[in-house]
């Protein structure tokens, strides 16, 4: 562990161009989990992205075992699992129970896959936990091409998705079509998350996720300030979790998800602190309440 | 998602006026063989406020769900705002009930007032954020929620929140304001602070209000017309002509008891079933919905 500061080590790994590649998947895959987190959060997506990464691993394992591209297993995986997801949960009081059903019987069909399949166990392995240093420039190239659509269409359909999340019944009134946007914002989740198996793995993906943007939304209200302070906390995690895990030589998982829970912590208690002190402000609101200005 | 657009009029009863607010004729919406209501004529005129009364299940809610363009009729026609009901229409505002939103939930007030002028938009909306500032400033001075407008709308009392409702129904400056159980679970005190900021709205821009509610008496002094909605039948007039004990025990077809005191109205029913006071159901959800 004496390793974990010998900066000298981590300045000479640096050097090598697959550890450049790992910062830069990992830096794309930061922005894409901090901009998509706060929707993630706000519409209780959270068990949904599990279910769903687990799903994107069975896609990977059936793709090792078929020979071809993992990574575009996984992708496939993943979307499957989110159009699934989405078509029959369209209730929220079922969501739940939905996703662990197929998230079972999809993890079981991906271990059994891998049963099958005859290779080394590392590869194996690696599906669960990432290998982000062993992204090449193919998987890079693909990371980078899905990271701009998932921004794209984003960016197209923010401010009904926004709205869709946070007040579906009046967003259903003013006519945004909610039933839409819940399969596409599904699919968008849906491939970001597989680009996140490719580096954090199946298990982790929630550090990236869910983490930073639950952080965020303990301390602020602003959707806005929420998706900018998400975006942050998830370059500090996993760009910040390569590079601890250099020296030592440590799986990334672990240092992305210490530090992304760190940064939790540290938002819930200033949240905690915040909510005190406001407490004792409280007093403002209710007055307004009893001497409303419109009866004036 | 329209209702008979390219219907011809029908010439048994007058044409929908041009100056109506709300014009529904022959309107009958029925889920299998169940009739919510039928035959249904009403002309709301510009600064009108009505209230629709009724029983859980009489079909209150899907009377503005048709309205919202969100479901077709079975039968008849509708106009609001002068067009066939059309999802998305900018000149129709709408106040749902109050529902508890979830206290994480990522959202100040001024972002949901925000959303009512221009959530339907796709885009993120970075034009014109000085203007848009602007004019939810304005919405929420005029509902006085401006000292908890920066709050996380989780944390706000329903009485708080639904004043922010009525900012953002009233923010994209409708013609027509539908407004379903809007006072339900306020107290007392909120219930009159809502109602009056609807009220003084119609009275300064003329706007026509459909009010669903369960409990008309919050509302009675402002009430303009009532539309009494039971068991398919209906009936619509002042209130001095609909909360009658004849008029509601034909209604109901059942002897029911209409007692005034102190200026309320309270339905006395043989039959519990007739009591209004409960709180309601979450939407006459019935199969098809959605």
């Amino acid at each position: 562990m004496d390793k974990l500061f010998d900066f000298e080590l981590t300045a000479e790994l640096l050097q090598f161009g697959f550890v450049q590649t790992a910062l830069l998947a990992a830096a794309i895959l930061g922005l894409l989990a901090g901009v998509l987190g706060p929707l993630i959060v706000s519409r209780n997506m959270a068990f949904a992205v599990h279910g769903t990464s687990e799903l994107s691993f069975t896609g990977g394992a059936a793709a090792l075992l078929l020979g071809v591209n993992v990574g575009q297993g996984a992708l496939a995986g993943a979307i499957v699992a989110a159009l699934v997801l989405g078509l029959l949960s369209r209730r929220s009081s079922d969501h739940d129970s939905v996703i662990g059903a197929v998230l079972a019987f999809g993890l079981g069909v991906g271990v059994l896959l891998l049963w099958f399949y005859p290779g080394r166990a590392s590869n194996k392995f690696g599906l669960l936990v990432g290998q982000i240093v062993s992204v090449d420039f193919a998987s890079l190239a693909l990371l980078g091409g899905c990271a701009v659509l998932v921004l794209l269409v984003l960016l197209a359909i923010y401010r009904p998705l926004l709205f869709a999340s946070v007040d579906p019944e009046v967003a259903r009134a003013r006519g945004v079509p909610t039933g839409l946007l819940s399969p596409v914002f599904a699919v968008l989740v849906g491939v970001a998350t597989a680009l996140g198996v490719q580096t954090v793995g199946a298990l982790l993906v929630l550090a990236l996720m869910i983490t930073p943007a639950a952080a965020a939304c303990r301390i602020t209200a602003n959707p806005l300030r929420a998706t900018v302070l998400a975006v942050v906390f998830a370059e500090v995690s996993a760009v910040g979790g390569i590079l601890l895990s250099l020296a030592p030589g440590a799986p990334v998982s672990a240092f992305v998800t210490a530090i992304s829970f760190l940064i939790y912590i540290v938002c819930w208690v200033a949240s905690l602190a915040r909510e005190r002190g406001g407490r004792r402000r409280g007093v403002v609101s209710s007055a307004a309440v009893a001497a409303p200005a419109v009866l004036r | 998602m329209s209702v008979d657009r390219d219907a011809a009029p029908d010439l048994a009863v007058p044409p929908a006026s041009g100056t109506a607010a709300v014009s529904l004729r022959g309107a009958t919406l029925s889920y299998g063989d169940r009739i919510l209501w039928q035959d249904l004529d009403l002309d709301v005129t510009p600064g009108e406020f009505i209230a629709v009364l009724g029983p859980n299940g009489s079909g209150k809610t899907s009377l503005l769900r048709v309205l919202l363009g969100l479901r077709p009729l079975t039968e008849g026609t509708a106009r609001i705002v002068g067009e066939p009901p059309g999802r998305g229409n900018r000149r129709i505002g709408y106040v749902p009930q109050q529902r508890a939103m979830e206290e994480s939930v990522t959202l100040r007030g001024r972002d949901l007032v925000g959303l009512g002028l221009d959530g339907h938009r796709w885009g993120i909306g970075l034009r014109g954020m000085r203007n848009r500032r602007a004019k939810v400033d304005r919405a929420l001075d005029a509902v006085g929620a401006h000292a908890f407008a920066d709050a996380p709308v989780g944390r706000l009392s329903g009485g708080e929140q639904q004043r922010l409702r009525v900012a953002q129904a009233l923010i994209s400056d409708p013609e027509v304001l539908l407004c379903d159980e809007p006072l339900l679970s306020l107290d007392l005190a909120n219930q009159q602070v809502v109602s009056a900021l609807i009220d003084q709205r119609r009275r300064a821009a003329n706007t026509a209000v459909l009010f669903v509610t369960h409990e008309i008496n919050p509302v009675l002094p402002l009430v303009d017309r009532i539309l009494y909605l039971v068991d398919g039948r209906f009936r619509i007039g002042r209130p001095d002509e609909v909360m009658t004990t004849q008029t509601l025990s034909e209604l109901y077809r059942a002897p029911v008891d209409v007692v005034r005191v102190q200026g309320q109205i309270h339905v006395v029913g043989a039959q519990s079933g007739l009591c209004e006071d409960q709180p309601h159901h979450l939407h006459d959800h019935l199969p098809g919905e959605d």
